[in-house]
């Protein structure tokens, strides 16, 4: 399990180490960090701390709040799809960010975007919640969550659509698939604030969701409490997952591949799989934003076009997986 | 668009449809068209300064707004258009202009229905412009007022063409961190203003993506940026990006009109002017 830490760990530094020294401008590694811890008076200073810095350290929270949430989400639904991208909360956040961009709200109140995609998060999560419930069948869950996509991506449609403004109908790319380009340190303020409560939040879930799959008799019986259980999920991953897509759009599978992978490895137990999963995704997606710079070093190559690449073949095997288990 | 100004284009169109059909057989040499609708924000303002009275009859919506267009005021003595087939048929033209960017459906289904369109390419060039205007000419029949129109483009161009001392390097950033090079006409604006093009030295001579790091490690002498639209958009953030802020803080700046900077028309010529005043300026200053 130590080990299982380190190497998360070290993988994450080692990728977020990457990140900021990958860039379009061909910088050398040592001169790119050098610039980035001293103020050298240059361009490069800039360039080191106003973009691949917030680039890099939104990478690693916006993975990290996707992973835990996924984690979060599975162990309280006890269904290996669970994940906030296929189940409707990146999309219901992302529909919030637009109505809070396209209202003005957003340009009023400094932290009025991040609310409002942890508003529409809110409602994404409860209502999968109120559609699948915690018994409820993979297919239920699975089905709920199409509901919820397709209304909360017809609706940011719809919305970036009838914006007068000629460059907002092409931003539809951007909130269904993600991206980390161009984001600026006022980004990871505006974002990272609310991402620290989701993962306090979700973080202290380890006893609940271990007691949980004994089965939610047996979890009562331990003096766990299933109601607080089920807003901490709902108010966490909605915070984590708002304040994420807010800055950085819907980005898909994250929290439904690295949990998958993870879970074996700390022995399935859901409690300790919420950390592992919370280092896990911030190595995808680290890993994903290094991807799409190295395939398309000046284009704008959008991070769900990676992540479901990876993610959707995988997901075919678990609804393989789970319709044999069903027969 | 208003009730009142529906209700014309309905009139409008009963009055025509009563009419006798449009002259569907035009023969290449054939009389000049009479009833000529256009359909392109940049075919529109060159029809407008080009055609007879009364030959032009309908420009797209574009046309009419003063974001978009240099000739907005005067677009408003003309029935506007969306590009639709539907409506552009009803308005029974003799010719169709078209850009080559418009939408391919309504051309083609244009010319299934048997009413003459000419297609005119974008100006990516000066000369280009000069090329369009003799082309509008030809296509409405009014070779003589194009060549006036060719020839003051041609006097005014070469009066803006003076003494570069020092071409300072710009940089051209837009929403989205788009920029544009020397093949395209706003990277012709630039160099005839008498400024370097950092799209050209990074190896956008089209234009395209500009990273926000390949802008910053450029570090040009002049920032044009693109102006904003009305609405909120995430793609013009970008332009607040911390970056950009320090760049315009730090260097002279201009923003780009988009009236006289999209198309190949003679305003071009007030964007040239404006840009070089801003070098003047910096030459002056040490």
């Amino acid at each position: 399990m130590r080990l299982l830490g380190f190497g998360l760990t070290g993988l994450v530094v080692l990728l977020a180490l990457i990140s900021l020294v990958l860039g379009p401008a061909a910088i050398g590694p040592a001169e790119s960090l050098y610039a980035l811890f001293t103020d050298t008076g240059t361009p490069l200073t800039l360039v080191m701390r106003e973009i691949r810095l917030p680039r890099m350290v939104l990478a690693l929270g916006i993975g990290a709040s996707l992973g835990l949430s996924g984690a979060a989400m599975q162990g309280y639904l006890r269904n290996p799809l669970a994940d906030p991208g296929l189940i409707g909360v990146s999309a219901s956040a992302a529909l919030g960010a637009v109505l809070a961009i396209q209202t003005g709200i957003a340009a009023h109140f400094a932290f009025g975007l991040p609310l409002c995609a942890l508003a529409g998060a809110v409602v994404g999560v409860s209502l999968v919640m109120l559609l699948a419930g915690p018994r409820g069948s993979s297919l239920t869950l699975i089905l709920a969550g199409i509901a919820i996509s397709s209304l909360a991506a017809a609706f940011t449609s719809l919305v970036l659509n009838l914006s007068p403004n000629p460059f907002a109908a092409n931003e539809i790319v951007f909130w269904m698939m993600g991206s980390l380009s161009d984001r600026s340190m006022s980004h990871v303020w505006l974002a990272l604030p609310l991402m620290v409560v989701g993962w306090a939040l979700l973080g202290s879930l380890g006893r609940s969701l271990d007691a949980l799959t004994l089965g939610e008799d047996a979890a009562e019986a331990m003096g766990i409490g299933l109601r607080r259980v089920r807003w901490q999920v709902v108010l966490g991953t909605a915070a984590a997952v708002g304040a994420a897509t807010a800055v950085a759009g819907a980005i898909g599978f994250v929290g439904l591949v690295v949990p998958h992978i993870l879970r074996p490895l700390v022995g399935a137990r859901p409690g300790a799989l919420l950390w592992a999963s919370a280092l896990g995704g911030a190595a995808m997606l680290l890993a994903s934003d290094v991807a799409v710079r190295v395939v398309l070093p000046s284009g704008d190559l959008k991070l769900g076009v990676v992540t479901a690449l990876v993610g959707a073949p995988l997901f075919l095997h678990l609804i393989y997986r789970t319709r044999r288990e069903m027969a | 668009m208003t009730a009142k100004r529906i209700l014309a284009s309905i009139l409008l169109g009963a009055v025509v449809a009563a009419a006798p059909g449009p002259s569907q057989a035009q023969e290449p040499d054939g009389a000049a068209p009479v009833r000529v609708v256009s359909m392109n924000l940049c075919t529109d303002q060159l029809a407008m300064l080009v055609a007879a009275p009364g030959q032009l009859l309908s420009v797209s919506y574009l046309a009419a707004q003063p974001r978009s267009s240099a000739m907005a005021e005067e677009a408003q003595n003309y029935v506007v258009n969306h590009g639709l087939a539907e409506e552009i048929y009803l308005l029974e033209p003799d010719l169709v202009i078209a850009g080559t960017f418009s939408t391919r459906a309504t051309v083609a289904m244009l010319k299934r229905l048997d009413i003459p369109v000419a297609v005119l390419s974008p100006a990516y060039s000066l000369d280009e412009v000069r090329q369009r205007i003799i082309e509008m000419g030809e296509v409405l029949h009014r070779q003589e007022a194009a060549e006036g129109l060719a020839a003051e483009f041609d006097a005014r161009l070469a009066a803006l063409r003076d003494k570069v001392i020092r071409q300072p390097r710009a940089a051209l950033f837009f929403a989205n961190g788009y920029t544009s090079g020397d093949r395209t006409l706003a990277g012709q604006i630039l160099s005839a203003a008498g400024f370097d093009n950092i799209a050209d030295e990074v190896g956008l001579p089209s234009g395209g993506r500009m990273p926000l790091e390949v802008l910053a490690m450029a570090d040009p002498e002049v920032l044009i940026r693109g102006s904003r639209y009305e609405g909120n958009s995430r793609s013009e953030e970008i332009l607040d990006h911390p970056v950009v802020a320090k760049l315009r803080e730090a260097l002279p700046g201009a923003a780009v009109t988009d009236r006289d900077w999209v198309c190949g028309t003679p305003f071009v010529l007030r964007a040239i002017e404006e840009l070089a005043e801003t070098r003047r300026k910096l030459e002056t200053s040490p």
